[in-house]
């Protein structure tokens, strides 16, 4: 019994900190870890790069880029898909009316931005030689793409044409010349 | 209530040494005072150590982290793994070819990574198959198996795989002896005496590629060789093993093998050996076992069947084995980091005897023997001994090393770890195991540069530690901090059964240089299908070859008729990916053997015999993409001599075939 209030005391010592060591509050620090954020923060300078990877990479689409950041678009498309992005270059951007752009780069107006970037991506990883003439193709927003294919040249509800297709880890990149507006609701 | 004090009680009773004081960091039982702050790795984190873990009957070996316990990858080594398609795909098949045929099932007991300059290096982990006897090869940057040979003359591979301090060899011992392989092995099993033998194998590693041979054997009186490890630093040349049944009992060996106060450590001078061999002293003896290979390039296994082996002949070769009195039927056969103590523990015995390789030199010297047993000479009990470790508790079992002059050993029936000072023999402190340790593992604890911030017990019995699971409850590892003088219990995790020896490794040895993915360019199968366009069916004769593709999220092709009753299905997938963790996995209806699970890169094959008429679907198992559930696809069979052509597509219907 002796013993028996010894531990009770020796417990309640414990909890109150008076005979724990310096230990208790040690947390183990790993060397090293996974980079917080999404899936675009993995390091990895062996694979395939994917659709952001791809986009990031070329001189041609920076506005793309920064308009996918400014619509948390980013980690979405870093992962497995598949997609397949119609990427507008800075020059099809430059088309648009500046103010109209600058507005959209502003917080207030994100789900129009995030509505207009979803609308030039589809789930689901298509080469060109799969897009046929007359195609729709449901895009991400909700809303619906036409194919049309003439002479050899694809274009997007006639208003922008594919100029080159970029193969990525998940899915295709086709480079377009024109910035795809979502019709009316 | 009652119940929990006394407990209480006890335990505090036990770690204390009777002498109750305020040491809660001492308490022993993580349930009880908890350190889990210790072990804990916050999502996202990284553990420190790779933890390798033996599967024992599951055939398989595991891979933990530590300090979280986290199970990461259970490596299909000696048993089949339908969820890896390991042993079923075609290609993986040949790595579970023996002599005995196609084997699906083993016992890996032993972890052992390799070592440079006796330190881990971190290029391979070795297992061993205790039923079938082989040693198997992992490779440390794919973690998959790429080698595994079988041993001749040899039954129950158990002390194995342990390796010399440059992985020059690993040892696989004898635990049955039997009749050799060359020998007529119809005799009764009453001749035990006369017509046993015991081997030991030595199997060459090359530096560069890991390549296995079975360089040489040695022939042994018939006893039971139990574990076994190499001689590092003074004793590098040296290797010592566990030996058990001297009384040679063919029966009730629980009894009969218990006779003896002593049994032996062997120590075996694999130099000497080298020399004799060199001299021309072997001789080939006819055998017949098999050495598969598994190729990265052409993600192919090969068996190839061997016919000779080397053998050296102990007894009438004095100077290469001695046997050392060890007291009661030893198990863990362990030495020190500076390679001067050699620790034997008898299962039965009340000590722990510790050997001093210099005076095993001396006595061999001076022939300080007592006689031979079977024509091997037998070192002096005392002119061997360092010294013994008193009453340090009940079944020692395994030790291992801390680098900084402590030892400690596993105890089965008391259920403890014991930690000792090597130079003194001093018992410094016991902490519990929940229940029935038996290998312990303190990372490179094995090797000349030990990095013991953990000690980690694998305990056999588990009974009231989780929550139950009927019948067969799981086994446990117990995670020990022992960077502070006594050994504090931060965690206890379940593991896959049955875990025995284990091995760690420091993780920034391995992350950076781990695959992510294989380059398609270099794949090289003979059936590899390097782009959509490329992908078709081709019939030979009654064999039809699908050379299919696979990438998110669809197979190429994924329509194919014109396969008839009595035709014999190859489905070669190629996993076009070349991005990290995307496997894609493929399944076919009916299939008899299992899935086929697609590294990026890889290609694998599935066989398959239809079995009926119809339309079969085939479907990507490995949740790949969003639209993982479109990966899917339909194969006609039609029946025997049916006019149906083979035809095959992707994206359209009715394509017919090219030639």
């Amino acid at each position: 019994m002796k013993k028996l209030s010894l531990i009770i005391a020796c417990a309640g010592m414990f909890v109150m900190g008076a005979c724990s060591s310096d230990s208790s509050n040690q947390s183990t620090e790993s060397s090293t870890e996974a980079v917080a954020g999404g899936q675009e923060n993995v390091k990895d300078d062996d694979s395939q790069q994917d659709v952001v990877k791809v986009a990031v990479g070329s001189k041609d689409h920076t506005t793309l880029v920064a308009a996918l950041k400014q619509a948390d678009l980013v980690t979405s498309l870093s992962n497995a898909g598949p997609f397949t992005v119609f990427a507008p270059t800075n020059a099809a951007f430059d088309k648009v009316d500046k103010a109209t752009l600058d507005g959209l780069m502003t917080d207030e107006q994100k789900e129009a931005l995030q509505d207009i970037l979803q609308y030039h991506v589809t789930v689901s990883a298509i080469p060109s030689e799969q897009l046929q003439d007359g195609q729709s193709l449901g895009m991400v927003n909700g809303q619906n793409v036409t194919i049309s294919v003439k002479n050899g040249k694809i274009m997007l509800n006639n208003a922008a044409t594919i100029v080159a297709s970029v193969r990525a880890s998940n899915g295709w990149v086709h480079v377009i010349d024109g910035v795809l507006l979502p019709p009316k609701k | 209530m009652k119940m929990n004090i006394t407990k209480v009680l006890l335990l505090l009773a036990a770690v204390s040494g009777g002498v109750l004081s305020c040491k809660p960091k001492n308490a022993g039982d993580a349930s009880a005072s908890g350190n889990a702050q210790k072990a804990y790795v916050a999502p996202g984190k990284y553990d420190e150590f790779y933890n390798f873990v033996s599967g024992g009957f599951s055939g398989q070996m595991s891979v933990y982290g530590l300090p979280s316990g986290r199970l990461f990858r259970v490596i299909p080594v000696f048993s089949v793994d339908p969820e890896k398609g390991y042993g079923y795909s075609e290609e993986t098949k040949p790595m579970l070819n023996t002599s005995h045929g196609f084997v699906p099932w083993d016992d890996l007991h032993h972890t052992e990574l390799s070592q440079t300059n006796g330190e881990v290096d971190g290029k391979w982990v070795f297992g061993n198959a205790n039923n079938t006897p082989r040693v198997a090869r992992i490779d440390l940057k794919s973690f998959k198996t790429s080698e595994i040979i079988e041993l001749p003359n040899s039954a129950g591979n158990h002390s194995s795989p342990f390796i010399t301090e440059n992985t020059e060899y690993v040892v696989a011992g004898t635990r049955f002896s039997v009749p050799a392989d060359d020998a007529n092995g119809d005799v009764p099993i009453s001749t035990y005496k006369q017509n046993f033998k015991g081997y030991v194998s030595f199997i060459s590693v090359k530096k560069e590629t890991g390549d296995m041979d079975l360089a040489f054997q040695i022939e042994l009186p018939g006893i039971n060789f139990d574990l076994s490890h190499a001689g590092k630093g003074k004793s590098h040349g040296w290797f010592f093993f566990s030996c058990y049944n001297t009384e040679q009992a063919n029966s009730l060996l629980e009894v009969n093998a218990s006779q003896k106060d002593k049994d032996f450590i062997m120590a075996v001078n694999w130099k000497k050996a080298e020399e004799y061999i060199k001299a021309g002293k072997g001789r080939k003896v006819k055998a017949n076992y098999a050495h598969n290979k598994y190729n990265e390039k052409t993600h192919t296994a090969t068996s190839e069947m061997k016919s000779e082996v080397l053998v050296l002949d102990a007894k009438s070769l004095k100077d290469i084995c001695y046997f050392i009195p060890c007291p009661k039927s030893p198990h863990g056969c362990d030495v020190d980091p500076t390679g001067e103590y050699i620790v034997g523990s008898g299962k039965l015995a009340a000590l722990i005897p510790v050997f001093s390789f210099d005076k095993i030199q001396s006595a061999i010297q001076s022939k300080a023997f007592d006689g031979e047993y079977d024509g091997i000479p037998v070192i002096k009990y005392d002119a061997a001994l360092y010294g013994e470790v008193k009453k340090p508790g009940l079944g020692p079992l395994h030790t291992e090393f801390d680098g900084k002059g402590n030892a400690y050993t596993t105890f089965f029936v008391s259920s403890e770890v014991v930690k000792w000072n090597i130079k003194d023999l001093k018992v410094l402190d016991r902490a519990p195991t929940f229940y029935s340790v038996g290998h312990l593992c303190i990372p490179g604890g094995d090797s000349k540069k030990p990095n013991a911030k953990y000690l980690i017990a694998y305990n056999k019995i588990t009974k009231d530690r989780y929550i139950p699971t009927g019948p067969e409850l799981t086994q446990s590892a117990q995670l020990y901090d022992i960077s502070g003088d006594k050994m504090e219990m931060i965690l206890d995790f379940p593991t896959i059964g049955e875990p025995h020896y284990a091995q760690a490794v420091s993780a920034d040895l391995l992350k950076e240089k781990s695959l992510k993915f294989y380059k398609i360019d270099e794949n090289s199968n003979k059936y590899v299908t390097k782009g959509e366009k490329e992908s078709k069916v081709v019939r030979q004769g009654n064999e039809v070859h699908v050379y299919m593709t696979s990438i998110r999220s669809h197979f190429s092709p994924d329509n194919i008729e014109g396969i008839k009753m009595g035709d014999v299905v190859y489905f070669h997938v190629t996993n076009l990916e070349q991005d990290w963790d995307v496997p894609h996995g493929f399944a076919v209806k009916g299939a008899v053997n299992a899935e086929l699970l697609i590294m990026p890169g890889e290609t694998q094959t599935l066989k398959w015999v239809p079995d009926r008429v119809g339309i079969f679907p085939i479907y990507c198992t490995d949740f790949c993409s969003a639209l993982h559930q479109e990966m899917q696809g339909y194969v006609r069979v039609s029946p025997k001599g049916s006019s149906v052509p083979i035809s095959f597509s992707l994206g359209k219907t009715n394509a017919v075939a090219n030639k």
